[in-house]
């Protein structure tokens, strides 16, 4: 009976002395924040003071006081995640390089340029449409009535009629040629 | 013969017109795409117009009404012992609202001028707010005890303040009168004679 209490703290010990050993490597590493660990962070922060530069590029006392406000957050177990929501909270989510997709950042960021894309897109496609759409339609007599929708809508070029004299041909010519040119 | 040759010309026509057949009643059929084009065009402007609207928000002047905001205190820094206000509660009295920051070097040349005038002042209902702008709280909290501060302080938070009066930098001081109008605004650091006429100045109205 002694024997199986003894084994049972012996056992209490040994697992009490692991947690303690992964919790105490946890908080080592922790302590072990590199500036690339806060870079990573401050790449997607912009300066407060100075206009569009990224936190992690600017050299103002503001963005190094920032800056070690991430250590500081990263080393007490803060996740990226979490460092920007508090920067957001605390100054608004105009330091935030990514801004959430809602309200006003949504509608200025997403909303109009993709409308403003779709828009140019579809004024261009129409435009093209009418570069290639023929302007006049030469309509010569003589084409047989009995012509298919499809035939009729095909542009035929301009013939003379039957029977045209010399004269007449060379006075048509010079017409479609003036036709041609207008 | 001659008269055989017919052309017909059609000159270009807008592309509504163009887009536009013509049914056999005489009415004109409505093209969707037209209809979409045209309200997709009047939906950006009013986006642009609602945004260029936004963005020219003008700063608050002298002679306006002072924003209304709301402050949550620093420990120890509070005003009439209130965790937090809104500027409105202050009204009946002149406030000297400062913005400032722990990393701003020209704030610590008026800062002296700032708490001495807090003390000549304060029996005399003049509300001194000093509002940190885009800094660490620590930091905030430990250039208040090294200068001695003890005038209530208060966090910009979300720059919802500082948005709010269109601020050009730090420091820069709003002098707010009792009737919550705006009655002078210093850019850059103030000095103890400037704070002096521009308080007595409220102080007469």
């Amino acid at each position: 009976m002694d024997r199986r209490l003894s084994s049972r703290r012996l056992l209490a010990v040994v697992l009490l002395a692991l947690v303690a050993l992964l919790l105490a490597g946890t908080v080592f590493a922790q302590d072990d924040i590199t500036d690339d660990d806060v870079n990573d962070v401050a790449s997607d922060l912009y300066c407060p003071v100075c206009e569009s530069t990224p936190l992690d590029v600017c050299a103002t006392q503001a963005c190094a006081d920032w800056r070690e406000l991430i250590r500081t957050q990263l080393s007490e177990g803060a996740s990226k995640q979490d460092v920007l929501d508090y920067f957001a909270r605390q100054y608004g989510e105009g330091v935030l390089a990514n801004p959430p997709r809602r309200g006003v950042s949504l509608i200025v960021l997403w909303i109009i340029p993709i409308l403003g894309i779709a828009l140019a897109a579809m004024l261009f496609f129409r435009f093209m449409r009418g570069l290639h759409a023929p302007s006049a339609d030469v309509v010569m007599s003589g084409g047989s009535p009995g012509d298919s929708p499809e035939t009729a809508a095909v542009p035929e070029k301009p013939r003379p009629a039957p029977g045209t004299t010399s004269a007449e041909l060379d006075d048509y010519i010079s017409r479609v040629e003036d036709e041609l040119g207008d | 013969m001659t008269e055989s040759i017919q052309t017909t010309t059609t000159t270009p026509t807008s592309p509504v017109a163009a887009d536009a057949p013509v049914e056999e009643g005489g009415k004109r059929k409505i093209r969707w795409t037209t209809v979409a084009i045209w309200l997709a065009i009047f939906g950006l402007l009013a986006l642009l117009g609602w945004g260029l609207m936004n963005a020219n928000a003008t700063r608050p002047e002298v002679g306006s009404e002072a924003p209304d905001f709301t402050v949550e205190f620093f420990d120890g820094y509070e005003w009439q012992g209130l965790p937090s206000a809104e500027l409105a509660d202050m009204r009946g009295n002149p406030v000297v609202l400062n913005f400032w920051a722990s990393w701003c070097v020209e704030c610590r040349y008026e800062t002296d001028a700032l708490e001495q005038a807090w003390q000549k002042y304060k029996d005399q209902g003049v509300v001194f707010l000093g509002v940190a702008y885009s800094d660490v709280e620590p930091n905030s909290l430990e250039y208040m005890k090294d200068f001695g501060v003890t005038f209530p302080h208060a966090p910009d938070l979300g720059t919802d303040i500082s948005q709010a009066y269109e601020i050009t930098g730090v420091p820069e001081t709003f002098f707010i009168d009792q009737n919550g109008t705006i009655s002078y605004v210093q850019i850059g650091p103030l000095d103890e004679l400037t704070l002096d006429s521009l308080i007595q100045r409220m102080l007469v109205q």
